[in-house]
């Protein structure tokens, strides 16, 4: 059982957990993910590790209430507990000092990107930020992103809040001009997003990383469920990822296999919630 | 009474059948297919062995367990005797007595084989189990040595840990289970379906491992969580037994089309998370009415009955050998034919075809012919030319095998590997690295259960041994 210490709303379906994992605090880098169910009998979610504290033994999760199992995690109060979490996983994130990177999320991949920008800061990289969301309700994060970021830029598709339009708007201001384009750049959101981020910075040679979410069962490279195509090779996020170079991704595979329980889901009345979740 | 029976009068006696629930039936539900023997049954199976002086059944087990030694008593009704010597031996008697293959081991030795049928084994060796967790309260707790100040930490917690901690807590050391999963049993619990080994099972036999005081820690990923090299520190000696977790994969085209799963992650979303299983489960699964596995063991069998059960109307085994050539206990292979599914041999899958929305449509499939034995003594199958052709399908399961995970030795490379990236181990499963053991497939590569256990206990043997020079 693991304690969950806080648990707050970001946004909306957005939620921000707290919990009590000591020996992940300390083992855990970023880029790293746990595997998380609240209560026995329900789906292993993977969950991006946001952030760490060692010394209090507590790890950061964000996570987006869409399906049955993700709206039981966050129904759980400060002073519940989670019944499962397993981690951390995955390969940690290739940190270096490229000088300019750009870090670019959009929506609750926002929150995965976090650890990846603080630690790219923290090694000494000049981060630029973008990210965007579908309103100013869906942007998260931005003072903490901004804190550790030379500039931080944000879009809404509504122009709720910063420019209107999508993150590759400024990201492609950016790679145009030699004197800000980045060295490395750092993109996590829905596959569109990270599909059009690599297809922006692909004629200009920029290493350009993506951070993968496809359906994943145990985590440690044991069912293959999480397999996807990369340079034509079929890799298992899990054990091989989450991050890729975007360049070699097969997105249309991505965007297809996550659908694959589309249908079971829109038709799954969750026991929460008491209604149909979309 | 029976101690004075004849051997003439033993070897009158026919083998029992072991009552089985209807195939129609069963194969739409989960219920346990074999329903064990009476006491009544039992006993008179029991009789049958004629006690012979050079136990042929024992050099065929792998955990050496007393065979003649518990029929024995169980054929003089002496049930608590029988259970106390089989449980002394066996860390999971119940499971052994369901899923060993016991045609090719110790019933495979029975002298009565010779001419008729062997003692019926792995029949008795589940009764007795069951009797002895139905009467664990009658059985009472079981002498312990006094603590030895030792602790030894044990990773995965399917058959070799389950059977290294249960040893190794009978000698008086401390043991903790790592299991990298949210529950316990490892692949008794995620690879094998419940109507072959119920769940209450493994619950039943890792509970009498609690009541020796072992101690098992779930959601801990050694390689991950924790390092070997934190485990070096904190414990005095190792045993790792994390399995063979990694598909090997099929490497034809549409691998990754919609509903094509490993046979693990198909297995672990029935047997481990519930799905189309425990109404209450929220774990999907892509059900499929024509379903075709691709495999010719124990764990292609399991895959194609549980697509039965879960209402495919062709369930078929698509396997490259001859029948005779598969890897799959016979009574699997029985039981899946008794429930409908297809057997289509000699056929080999080359390619999966896709429909416009990306859902696997078309198993494309090669006719095979035998030619000359391979490495492995087994005649390889040879492609007919000209022989393509296509099978409607809307799910296909890969179960043709699984390699060494490298989570764990990925992060310890001062454990030696083989080329196959399993670790070497000596003939008692000591590693390169000192009071560090290994056994079960991470060592021999996807093998069967009692294997496994076979390896846990020699190594646990070795253990002792090792902590007792220290």
């Amino acid at each position: 059982m693991f304690d969950v210490i806080s648990n707050e709303v970001l946004a909306p379906n957005l939620h921000q957990l707290v919990v009590r994992a000591p020996r992940i605090a300390s083992s855990r880098l970023p880029g790293q993910f746990v595997i998380v169910r609240a209560e026995a009998g329900e789906e292993r979610i993977p969950l991006t590790i946001g952030d760490a504290d060692a010394a209090a033994g507590t790890i950061t999760l964000f996570v987006q209430a869409i399906g049955a199992s993700t709206q039981r995690i966050v129904a759980v109060p400060a002073g519940g507990r989670l019944r499962d979490v397993a981690g951390p996983l995955g390969l940690p994130t290739h940190i270096r000092n490229w000088g300019r990177v750009a870090c670019i999320g959009g929506g609750v991949g926002t929150a995965v990107l976090f650890p990846l920008a603080k630690a790219l800061a923290e090694a000494g990289n000049e981060v630029t930020t973008i990210i965007g969301g579908r309103s100013a309700r869906y942007i998260i994060l931005a003072d903490e992103l901004g804190a550790l970021s030379r500039e931080l830029l944000v879009t809404t598709e509504d122009g709720s809040l910063g420019v209107q339009g999508f993150v590759t708007q400024p990201l492609e201001g950016l790679v145009a001009d030699p004197a800000r384009r980045p060295g490395a750049v750092f993109a996590v959101g829905p596959v569109p997003m990270m599909r059009a981020v690599a297809e922006l910075t692909r004629p200009h040679g920029i290493e350009t990383v993506v951070s993968l979410n496809p359906i994943m069962i145990d985590g440690t490279g044991m069912c293959g469920g999480c397999r996807v195509l990369v340079g034509g090779e079929a890799k298992f996020a899990c054990v091989d990822g989450p991050e890729f170079d975007g360049h070699l991704v097969d997105f249309d595979n991505l965007a297809d296999r996550l659908a694959t329980y589309r249908e079971s889901e829109a038709s799954h009345v969750c026991r929460v919630a008491g209604k149909e979740v979309a | 009474m029976s101690t004075g029976m004849t051997t003439r009068e033993r070897l009158a006696i026919d083998r029992v059948h072991m009552v089985e629930l209807d195939a129609d039936s069963r194969s739409r539900n989960f219920d346990e297919v074999n329903r064990g023997l009476t006491p009544e049954e039992a006993v008179r199976e029991a009789q049958r062995c004629i006690r012979c002086t050079n136990r042929q059944c024992v050099a065929g087990c792998p955990v050496g367990v007393s065979i003649p030694e518990f029929i024995t008593a169980l054929a003089d009704g002496n049930l608590r005797e029988a259970a106390r010597i089989l449980t002394r031996d066996n860390a999971l008697p119940a499971v052994c007595g369901r899923v060993c293959p016991q045609e090719t081991q110790c019933e495979a030795r029975c002298v009565r084989g010779i001419k008729g049928e062997p003692v019926a084994i792995g029949y008795l060796e589940r009764f007795v189990a069951d009797w002895a967790t139905a009467n664990v309260a009658e059985l009472g707790d079981e002498p312990l040595p006094p603590p030895t100040g030792r602790r030894v930490a044990v990773v995965g917690c399917g058959p070799a840990g389950l059977t290294a901690a249960g040893e190794l807590a009978r000698k008086g050391h401390g043991v903790t289970i790592f299991e990298a999963l949210h529950d316990t049993g490892g692949v008794l619990r995620y690879g094998i379906p419940e109507f072959r080994l119920p769940k209450t099972i493994i619950d039943a036999e890792v509970a009498r491992l609690l009541a020796l005081g072992v101690t098992v820690e779930c959601n801990v990923i050694i390689g991950k969580t924790l390092t070997l090299a934190q485990l070096r520190e904190e414990f005095d000696a190792v045993f790792i037994a994390n399995g063979a977790g990694l598909p090997v994969m099929l490497s034809i085209p549409g691998e990754n089309l919609k509903g094509v799963y490993s046979a693990n992650e198909y297995l672990t979303r029935v047997n481990l998370m519930g799905a189309g299983r425990d109404p209450g489960s929220t774990t999907p699964i892509i059900a499929g009415k024509r379903v075709a596995v691709i495999g010719g063991g124990n764990t292609a069998m399991d895959c194609v009955r549980t697509a039965r059960r879960l209402g495919a109307e062709r369930a078929m085994i698509i396997y490259r050998r001859s029948e005779e050539q598969m890897p799959a206990r016979v009574e699997e292979i029985k039981h899946a034919k008794e429930e409908g599914v297809e057997f289509v041999m000699l056929t080999a899958p080359i390619a999966i075809g896709g429909d416009k929305d990306g859902w696997v449509a078309t198993l494309r499939c090669l006719r095979m012919e035998l030619g000359a034995p391979d490495s492995s003594g087994r005649r390889s199958p040879v492609p007919v030319e000209g022989s393509a052709y296509d099978i409607a399908v809307d799910v296909v399961v890969n179960a043709v095998g699984t390699r060494a995970n490298p989570l764990l030795t990925a992060t310890a490379p001062e454990l030696k590997l083989n080329r196959w990236g399993n670790i070497a181990t000596d003939d008692n499963g000591a590693t390169s690295v000192a009071g560090v053991y290994a056994g079960g497939d991470i060592v021999r590569g996807g093998a069967t259960v009692i294997l496994a256990m076979g390896d846990g206990k020699q190594a646990a043997a070795a253990i002792h041994d090792w902590l007792n020079r220290r």
